[in-house]
């Protein structure tokens, strides 16, 4: 289809990157759009955005900054054992195990993260004496996500092609070089950057804890908000040092897939 | 190169695909051929020890592949295996999927191991190619790159299957006369094809597959000119018939 004249500025080829200054153009009218948009709508129900109470909480924020870092990265950790474990457990030729890990992520993914942090703390926690609220936090959090890390992985097990490994047979290498030459490299390409992106997921959930009252980054805000009465202000800033954590790994996650994009 | 079967038979489920063949003889070169689903691949395959036969086994001059994993292995370094199409792996480059067996496989120095790479492609013209990626190469380039890679460690025998078959005919040729080249240097392989004027012009030996058993086999310039059974007869027909690139 051909566009006249001024349209082509909107327009680029299919599959082909924007020459920067049409990118710029675009994004300055999107971001202009929205901004617009919230000022509009800030204006029609009458709020002024009024930070000058920032440098009274900073300290608060740091530290609740410091606390979603923590939960993050331990649950990270934690989750891509579990969800290796899971994983791998699902091709168990013992059918307890298989079982057990099967139902393992049917469960999880098929229930919102709120109910499984109430009924894990206040039931589970309760009964076998885990309070310490930041460790149960990390331990739910870790779970929750190794069930969709256990996805990831197995996914990409499963896209291995077959003859990749008869070739690791061909040219003489025993089962553990072909898991180490070939499978664990192949797999490797193809699951980092989706894991990557997962890491992003885990710090926007670990946001939910708050209903525990682990003091992170979400808690913190909501208790400062109910002090200042300044919600508009806190969500704003609390949105924007979300995004200040997930924009870059999403980065990080493409420039990955890039990175290892060997097949095409 | 001394090949015997004892009693060899491949059945997958109720389909009997080989059925207690027993051979023995000696060659340098040595085509398959048979009908599409006659077994040509499930018996290469049990040959490279990629497979394991029902019953019965594969000597090649007297060694056995065995039953035992640490023995397969043994088996499978001595020799190199060509699959039909997309055989190299994909995450390495060429020059890398070359030089992973040396070192890994043959005790090669990585230095010694990209020497001897470098030294193959430059023989068959492919020495721009060594650093991309298997999905960046022509199907050509890719199956003579995994003809290389499987003759560096010298084998003391090359199994090739349907090396040409998924190629464009100009493909096709150029990777023809590299396995003839290596027929001229003295190499052994075993090669499962439709190209029957290869098998007759390049391979000392030729061997008919039909319903599970070898029904003809001979030099191949006799076993073309003067085929002996029907079944034979009708194959090669029907081949000349659409004049499949004689
Ligand atoms: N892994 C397997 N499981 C079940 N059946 C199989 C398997 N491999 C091969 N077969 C069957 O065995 C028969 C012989 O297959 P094979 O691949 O050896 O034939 P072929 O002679 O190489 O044929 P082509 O010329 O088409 O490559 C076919 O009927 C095929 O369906
Ligand atoms: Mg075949």
């Amino acid at each position: 289809m051909k566009f006249p004249g001024v349209f082509t500025l909107f327009i680029t080829d299919k599959n082909t990157k924007p020459p920067a200054w049409k990118a710029l153009i675009n994004l300055t009218i999107i971001i202009g759009a929205a901004a617009l948009m919230v000022i509009v709508s800030l204006k029609r129900i009458d709020v002024k955005l009024d930070y000058s109470f920032l440098p009274g909480v900073t300290f608060r924020l740091r530290k609740g900054f410091e606390m979603t870092l923590i939960l993050s990265i331990c649950s990270l950790i934690l989750s891509l054992l579990i969800g290796m474990v899971s994983a791998a457990a699902q091709n168990s030729r013992i059918l307890v195990i298989r079982y057990l890990f099967m139902g393992y992520v049917k469960l999880i993914r098929g229930t919102p993260l709120l109910a499984q942090i109430y009924l894990f703390f206040y039931i589970i926690g309760t009964a076998w004496g885990i309070e310490n609220r930041i460790l149960s936090g990390i331990l739910i959090l870790s779970v929750f996500e190794g069930a969709y890390i256990s996805e990831i992985i197995r996914g990409s097990y499963l896209s291995m092609e077959q003859q990749q490994i008869e070739i690791g047979m061909a040219i003489g290498l025993d089962k553990a070089g072909i898991l180490r030459e070939i499978i664990f490299p192949q797999m490797l390409a193809r699951t980092l950057p989706a894991l990557t992106g997962q890491f992003a997921s885990i710090i926007k959930d670990s946001s939910l804890l708050s209903v525990i009252a682990v003091t992170e980054m979400a808690q913190t805000m909501r208790e400062i908000s109910s002090l200042n009465f300044k919600m508009f202000e806190c969500y704003f800033l609390l949105a924007a040092l979300y995004l200040l954590l997930t924009l870059p790994i999403t980065y990080f996650s493409e420039w990955l897939e890039r990175r290892f994009g060997y097949e095409n | 190169m001394r090949i015997k079967l004892d009693n060899l038979t491949k059945n997958f489920g109720s389909q009997t695909v080989l059925n207690h063949i027993d051979f023995e003889d000696d060659f340098s070169t040595l085509a398959i051929i048979g009908s599409s689903g006659g077994g040509k691949s499930t018996m290469l395959r049990i040959i490279a020890s990629l497979l394991e036969p029902s019953s019965g086994q594969v000597t090649l001059d007297g060694r056995a592949a065995g039953s035992r994993a640490s023995d397969q292995l043994d088996y499978r370094r001595r020799l190199g295996f060509v699959f039909q199409q997309n055989g190299l792996l994909k995450h390495l480059t060429a020059m890398e999927n070359i030089t992973l067996p040396l070192i890994r496989v043959h005790s090669y120095e990585k230095e010694a191991a990209v020497q001897r790479a470098l030294q193959l492609l430059d023989r068959f013209g492919l020495s721009e190619e060594g650093s991309k990626y298997p999905s960046e190469l022509s199907g050509g380039q890719s199956q003579r790159i995994a003809i290389a890679r499987a003759i560096a460690p010298n084998p003391s025998l090359l199994l090739l299957d349907e090396p040409t078959s998924a190629l464009d005919p100009e493909y096709t040729i150029e990777v023809l006369d590299m396995i003839r080249e290596l027929k001229e240097e003295g190499r052994n392989f075993i090669i499962v094809t439709h190209e029957m004027g290869f098998a007759r012009k390049a391979c000392e030996k030729t061997m008919f597959l039909h319903e599970g058993k070898i029904l003809e086999y001979g030099e191949s310039n006799e076993l073309f000119s003067n085929p002996q059974t029907p079944a034979l007869r009708k194959f090669l027909t029907t081949l000349l018939e659409w004049n499949v690139r004689q």
